[in-house]
């Protein structure tokens, strides 16, 4: 550290800072310099270089083993189901044999055999389609525009935008394009409905729930475990549940579907009946999460702000609105964040509700991905994996710029 | 000091004679220590059924033989892939599983199984012969050699309402326009007495259930009519698959019928759905392997006991014509198999639960899983077990057609034990049984490709056509990707066997 500070100040550092720095050299038994030592060094003294060595690869040597684990069990099975998606696995004597088929398994998913099943079945654009689709373009014409105008623009961050607003464009289309026509929305698309409404109603909710137990009203420790007990419970568990409570013939809430007349009604026979039950489910297991987290945040807001704003005569949704929602809007983007990442991954409740039917009206990217895998199409599997991970990496990237960095520095 | 001495001799004379006394036998039997110390690892499906015997008579083998019996259960849509990467990944964490002889195709090519051929031979205990053919030849053969031992006889047959088509003066279903019209008739009536509208038929319909199998117990009738050796699956001599011609879009368009006569989640139920509400006496008809039978009879669950009968598959008057792809009339030359000018093709979906041995585990440990695999199907036990519901476990030996016995004692009237035992004898002398799949990833072309088409079109997703398109396009790029010629051998191998 010495050597280092000289070196950088030496020749532009005032006769009065030399000076000091040279006295300081002197004081030490034993300096960086290049030069030997004129008096013999105790013996401690002589183990000073080994262990300034030491110290100089500390860092690497603790960080190495976290590295090696993230090697082992991240990086490398990326890499190797990378190349498993490359290859179609067939069995041999003794053991397993991958022939390497190239892009054929995207290929398969994205214009081949499977593509009804991955994107859906696409249809002429209705006029309310046409106009839903409009409006959005527009709303992303008039982001890119205002950004291009903007002072803070770069060239980098334009064609990123771009680029964001091009595959977030497609993307719309697909969505729009199977579900509000005579089409039917594929595995990629059911995924999206589920991250889209699941998240957004989750979210909502738990900040309900989380504003009402901050409140001092009675019995509010109470309700803070009983809206946890969901999240407690296993996924498969949760779909158990809800697969009997939508049973409306001999499930245990027959009594109520009968006497609404709907006992001969079906919910998960029904494309969107199916689809609505495991949303609900899901709202149901993961809202809790949100909600700990914004009661979290909740409790941990300064009470002076309030006192202050109640003291300029707001009223209570000014308070919230510009007090208490500024304030956790950091810990809401990044819950929001987790609950987007982990919503993608949905399997447990439209494997057990319902098998991802009727036909495939429920099955999610990774139920997809994880029927294949059964059938022991393991490059298949791998591939449609990729292709989930290639929409989350894409959302995750494009919400961290947009939105939360933004969010953060505003709070 | 000798006190302690005398201590230290007492106490390890002690220990000694309670060793002794916990060896089971002593050292002069042989039977029940012959595999002392072994302890057999044996995979099936998350039960009750299948797992249940093999649960409930592990401790009693362990008494006769020494060996002690693990049964370890996955879920049923798992244990085939989960066997063939134990197997493939060489962990070799299973001695014995009991599984569906289908996936044979894919287990005995790599070497995976060990040949029973010699075993079955030298084992009288086993009474290889009294096995019905079919599952001796079929479900335990693979190209000429025993790879499995048969536990259980599966084929699908239709169960009636007895009372009810006896009280209005009706036949059993004999083809498939018989079971609509009967299933028609039932429909939204009230068949239990409790006041509310039941079905006039319940089938599994269940999505990655065995819904495929319902389906092809309907093709069948219409796809082959020359004989077990035509196949119901593909063209022997092309490898073409047989989903997309007259034949099929008449089985599809029947199944559809019959998803519309049941309950209103009919889609979303699997045979234990389908079970439950016939044996409770919702239903007047159903599709189901041996398991109605006896669960019929059990008083803990069923209302129906006594009043359930149950007949071969039904058949078709009309057949696929192959070279044509439409349907003609049966005749003496189109239909030779008819029975009253009926082509009936009772389908052996599945084809019977059956116990098979790591090869790659030690002698001792096959010697022990042969043991226990041979014990469970022996008469003295599998005559039983083939009488108790929640086996899962149907009469697959001469014996247990022939000895009422067991029937009788488990509640079964003599006239319903023969009558359930007769539609299953009937299925079996059948020269036009279909055999279920067996080729190298079956899997692939049953649980996905063809399960997911349908799946699709009772959804409503793919038209009848569509539907056909889908499967045939989806078989054929897997026969493909896996190679036309060896699929069509294995395919061929499947059909040629002896009876």
């Amino acid at each position: 550290m010495q050597r280092k500070a000289r070196s950088q100040c030496g020749p532009c550092t005032s006769p009065a800072t030399r000076s000091l720095l040279q006295r300081a050299d002197e004081k030490l038994p034993f300096t960086m310099s290049d030069e030997a030592p004129t008096r013999p060094v105790p013996v401690t003294a002589q183990w000073r270089p080994v262990t300034a060595r030491l110290d100089r690869v500390a860092g690497p040597v603790f960080i190495l083993p976290a590295v090696l684990v993230i090697l082992a069990f991240s990086i490398f099975p990326l890499l190797a189901s990378l190349y498993v998606s490359l290859t179609r696995l067939s069995f041999s004597e003794g053991g397993v044999q991958l022939t390497f088929v190239g892009l054929d398994n995207y290929a398969k998913l994205l214009v081949g055999i499977d593509q009804a099943h991955f994107l859906g079945v696409t249809r002429a654009i209705t006029p309310i389609s046409a106009a839903i689709l409009a409006a959005i373009y527009a709303g992303f014409f008039y982001l890119l525009v205002r950004y291009a105008r903007g002072r803070r623009r770069t060239a980098v961050g334009l064609v990123g935008r771009s680029l964001a607003a091009l595959i977030a464009g497609a993307g719309v289309w697909l969505v729009v394009d199977t579900i509000l026509t005579s089409g039917r929305p594929g595995t990629l698309v059911v995924t999206i409905i589920y991250v889209g409404v699941d998240v957004t109603v989750q979210y909502f909710l738990a900040l309900g729930l989380a504003l009402l137990v901050v409140q001092r009203l009675p019995g509010r420790r109470f309700f803070r475990v009983v809206f946890l007990l969901p999240m407690m419970i296993t996924p498969v568990g949760v779909a158990y549940l809800f697969r009997m409570l939508t049973d409306t013939s001999k499930g245990p809430l027959y009594p109520l579907w009968t006497h609404f007349g709907l006992a001969d009604v079906s919910w998960v026979t029904n494309p969107w009946g199916a689809r609505l039950a495991v949303m609900i489910g899901d709202v149901w297991q993961w809202t809790p999460f949100i909600f700990i987290v914004l009661v979290a945040a909740l409790e941990s807001l300064p009470v002076e702000l309030f006192e202050a704003a109640v003291v300029d005569g707001a009223n209570r949704w000014q308070v919230f609105w510009e007090v208490t929602f500024p304030q956790i809007l950091p810990a809401t983007s990044t819950v929001v964040l987790i609950r987007l990442i982990e919503a993608f991954k949905i399997v447990d409740l439209p494997n057990v509700l319902t098998n991802g039917g009727p036909g495939t009206a429920t099955e999610s990217l990774t139920l997809h991905a994880y029927t294949i895998w059964r059938a022991l199409d393991i490059g298949g599997s791998a591939a449609i994996a990729y292709m989930l991970l290639f929409v989350v990496t894409f959302i995750g990237i494009t919400y961290v710029n947009l939105f939360r960095r933004r969010v953060v520095a505003a709070a | 000091m000798s006190r302690h001495l005398t201590r230290l001799l007492a106490l390890l004379m002690g220990a000694g004679l309670m060793i002794l006394a916990c060896t089971p036998g002593g050292t002069t039997s042989t039977g029940a220590t012959r595999f002392s110390g072994v302890t057999l690892r044996v995979v099936t499906f998350t039960g009750p059924q299948i797992a249940e015997p093999l649960q409930r008579r592990g401790p009693d083998f362990q008494k006769a033989s020494g060996a002690k019996v693990e049964v370890i259960t996955v879920p049923f849509s798992d244990l085939y892939q989960k066997i063939l990467t134990d197997f493939a990944t060489k962990t070799n964490s299973y001695d014995a599983m009991v599984f569906d002889p289908q996936w044979m195709g894919d287990y005995v090519p790599p070497g995976y199984l060990e040949d029973l051929s010699d075993r079955v031979k030298k084992d009288a205990d086993l009474q290889w012969n009294d096995i019905a053919p079919f599952f001796r030849d079929f479900s335990a053969t693979y190209k000429g050699h025993v790879y499995t031992v048969p536990l259980d006889g599966d084929f699908q047959m239709v169960y009636y309402r007895k009372d009810l088509l006896d009280r209005d003066g009706l036949k059993p279903p004999e083809t498939w326009q018989d079971y609509i019209d009967i299933a028609k008739r039932y429909q939204g009536k009230d068949l239990n007495g409790d006041g509310k509208p039941d079905f006039g038929s319940c089938v599994a319909m269940k999505r990655s259930a065995q819904s495929y199998w319902m389906f092809l117990s309907v093709a069948a009738a219409y796809l082959q009519s020359q004989g077990t050796s035509q196949g119901a699956f593909f063209n022997t001599d092309n490898m073409q698959p047989l989903m997309n011609n007259e034949g099929t879009s008449a089985a599809l368009d029947v199944y559809k019928q019959i998803s519309k006569l049941g309950p209103p989640d009919q889609l979303n139920n699997d045979v234990g759905d389908s079970r439950g509400l016939f044996v409770s006496g919702r239903c007047a008809l159903s599709i189901d392997w041996g398991d109605i039978g006896p669960l019929a009879v059990d008083k803990t669950q069923s209302t129906v006991q006594d009043k359930v009968g149950a007949v071969i598959l039904p058949g078709s008057k009309r057949v696929l014509d192959r070279s044509t792809g439409a349907l003609v009339d049966c005749d003496s030359k189109t239909c030779p198999k008819a029975i009253n000018g009926v082509n009936h093709s009772p389908f052996a979906a599945f084809g019977g639960w059956s116990g098979a041995i790591n090869k790659a585990r030690p002698d001792k440990v096959k010697d022990a899983a042969f043991a226990f695999l041979s014990y469970m199907s022996q008469p003295a036990q599998s005559s039983l077990d083939v009488t108790i519901g929640k086996t899962g476990f149907n009469p697959y030996r001469t014996s247990h057609f022939t000895n009422l016995g067991p029937w009788l004692k488990s509640g079964m009237s003599e006239h319903a034990a023969k009558d359930y035992l007769g539609a299953i004898e009937a299925s079996l002398k059948s020269p036009n049984m279909v055999l279920d799949l067996r080729i190298p990833q079956t899997a692939f072309y049953q649980e996905t490709a063809l399960d997911t088409a349908l799946a699709q079109y009772l959804a409503g997703e793919l038209t009848l056509e569509q539907t056909m398109k889908q499967i045939t396009a989806q078989w054929n790029k897997k026969t493909d990707e896996i190679g036309r010629q060896s699929q069509l051998e294995a395919y061929k191998a499947s059909l040629n066997v002896t009876r």
